[in-house]
């Protein structure tokens, strides 16, 4: 596996996602939304609510820190949906696999080009959430409440795990179906699951605290190999030039 | 060049290819002819090492297919048009074929030199910068085909590629070969169209799922047919008819009005002994001249005698 060779196929998709309006405008949209949209909610409920104690902001702030992890789950399935399912329409994938470039270095250039534009949006996104969060609430909490931790952990482990598991995730789907809005709408399913964790931990069945969050992220990352294996096997060009239709 | 030896592939119940042994010289422009379903993209995806085979062998550029260590010094040694072209459409040409540049691992020297010599080549120098969505299918043909061509592989892999296009653009794409012929690469032309065959290739195979014959269209003619000579006389008569067949032995000679239409083995030779037979016989010979069927002809009747696609 020669990472240049993945390299060269990262930065030709990177080049053609500019041409998906759709695509890009989602990713800059979501991120700057939930960074701007958050902030605004909290300056709002702090200048009305009557009485708020600081733990009840600072678990406030926590659920929102949270999006920017289920961002990892919404952004990347569309891109990846047209890096494979968009070659597939165009017939592109078999001269592609006609060059000497493994199977592995075409897959891993794929997944980086949905990775890596998907990473630096929800880091810009979290970047300007938590200093627009920081003037909001310093003044009340007496104390910045962002960087912590549990940032942290969301931004460094758990949104590249769930990016990871949704490009994959992708990958997989896209080897079903023939068109790339069904590869989309598919796998744009796959934030599902992590809103029901979003909503669980907000419920109180899961406490969505940094043990858990460590914990989350260990499961993802068995899954992540187990699905790696699988894509794996999809994306073989045996397979993709015999029975992907 | 190419060498295979029962190569065979299997897609569950239907054997798409079986036991195909060919071999293909250095330098020479193969065609491939064989109808629909025949195995012709199917061989050509065995021998670029994108399929597996299921029994078999083949050498293609010195390395033997279905040995994983070698699949990439073999895919840089040979360039792929396929059946579908499958360019990027929204970038330009020169992007398409920088990026095939890349993976083939150019440095940008090569590349630039490359590519430009191909655009030139092709009269696309000047559109290089449109998307190649505004290309014509003629235009975006010759761009895949430049696009195999970009890391000067030695050997050409084209699968159709005159199918689906005008007269006018297919003229275009197999003046295209034919130059490249000229720069004696190998090439490997799948095709349906018989005066393509016989207009660029240097030898024939015909396949229908099985080999059925491989040579020069001149071998493949005369080996199905023999060859015809037609004697045009003043005026034809019985005794020089008897003189033909005192001369040449036990062959068919037809009459008709003052034609004799006669079956030859070896017509370098025989010729020249009908038209001696004719005047020693007192005829006076208008006009000689060799009939040989056209490889149309040879291509159905293999194919007819084949029988319906397995
Ligand atoms: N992926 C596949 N799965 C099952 N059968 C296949 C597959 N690919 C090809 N075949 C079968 O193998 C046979 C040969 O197909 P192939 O595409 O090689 O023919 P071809 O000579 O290229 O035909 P055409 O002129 O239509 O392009 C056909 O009967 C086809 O149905
Ligand atoms: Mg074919």
């Amino acid at each position: 596996m020669r990472l240049s060779q993945a390299w060269t196929i990262a930065l030709h998709d990177l080049v053609l996602l500019r041409t998906r309006r759709s695509v890009y405008v989602g990713l800059v949209l979501f991120p700057i939304m939930v960074a701007v949209i958050f902030p605004l909610l909290t300056r709002y409920i702090l200048e009305t609510a009557t009485h708020m104690y600081p733990s009840e902001l600072t678990s406030l702030l926590d659920a929102f820190s949270f999006w920017f992890a289920v961002g990892g789950s919404v952004l990347p399935g569309s891109i990846a949906s047209y890096s494979i399912a968009g070659e597939k329409i165009e017939k592109s994938l078999e001269p592609l696999l006609a060059t000497p470039s493994t199977d592995s270095e075409i897959l891993l250039g794929k997944v980086l080009s949905a990775f890596l534009p998907t990473l630096l949006a929800i880091w810009g996104g979290a970047g300007l959430y938590m200093v627009l969060m920081d003037r909001v609430t310093g003044g009340y909490l007496g104390y910045l409440y962002y960087p912590n931790w549990e940032m942290a952990i969301l931004l460094l482990v758990l949104s590249p795990l769930i990016c990871l598991v949704s490009i994959e995730i992708s990958v997989i789907i896209s080897s079903w179906v023939t068109d790339v809005r069904s590869a989309q709408q598919i796998s744009s399913m796959t934030f599902l699951p992590f809103v029901l964790i979003y909503v669980m931990g907000e419920a109180g069945v899961i406490p969505l605290d940094n043990p858990h969050l460590l914990e989350i992220s260990g499961i993802l990352a068995v899954l992540s190999l187990l699905l790696f294996s699988v894509s794996r096997k999809t994306f073989h060009r045996e397979e993709i030039l015999t029975r992907w239709r | 060049m190419i060498d295979t030896d029962g190569l065979t592939r299997v897609f569950g119940e239907i054997t798409a290819v079986d036991e195909l042994t060919l071999h293909v010289k250095e330098g020479e422009v193969f065609g491939f002819l064989g109808p629909n379903g025949a195995g012709k993209t199917t061989t050509v995806r065995m021998l670029a090492s994108l399929i597996s085979k299921s029994s078999g062998s083949a050498t293609v550029a010195g390395y033997e297919i279905g040995d994983s260590s070698a699949e990439l010094k073999l895919r840089r040694q040979i360039g792929l048009l396929p059946e579908n072209v499958g360019l990027y459409e929204g970038m330009s040409a020169y992007r398409n074929l920088e990026y095939y540049g890349r993976l083939n691992r150019l440095d940008s020297t090569t590349l630039r030199k490359n590519i430009e010599r191909l655009l030139r080549m092709m009269d696309l120098w000047e559109k290089r910068d449109l998307p190649v969505g505004t290309f014509s299918k003629g235009m975006k043909q010759k761009v895949a085909i430049a696009r195999a061509l970009v890391h000067d592989p030695v050997l050409l892999f084209l699968d159709e590629p005159t199918a689906n296009l005008d007269p006018e653009a297919a003229k275009m794409v197999r003046d295209f070969i034919l130059e490249l012929k000229r720069d004696q690469r190998t090439i490997f032309l799948n095709t349906h169209h018989l005066d393509e065959a016989e207009r660029i290739c240097d030898r024939v195979g015909i396949l229908k799922t099985r080999l059925l014959t491989v040579g020069t269209l001149e071998e493949l003619k005369a080996q199905l047919w023999g060859t015809r000579t037609v004697v045009r006389l003043e005026h034809a008569s019985e005794s020089i008819v008897t003189a033909l067949r005192a001369r040449l032995g036990a062959r068919k000679i037809e009459v008709s009005g003052n034609r004799l239409l006669i079956e030859v083995a070896d017509p370098e030779r025989e010729n020249p002994e009908i038209a001696e037979a004719v005047l020693a016989s007192g005829g006076r010979l208008r006009e000689l001249t060799q009939l040989s069927p056209s490889l149309e002809e040879v291509y159905l009747r293999l194919i007819r005698e084949e029988g319906p696609a397995a």
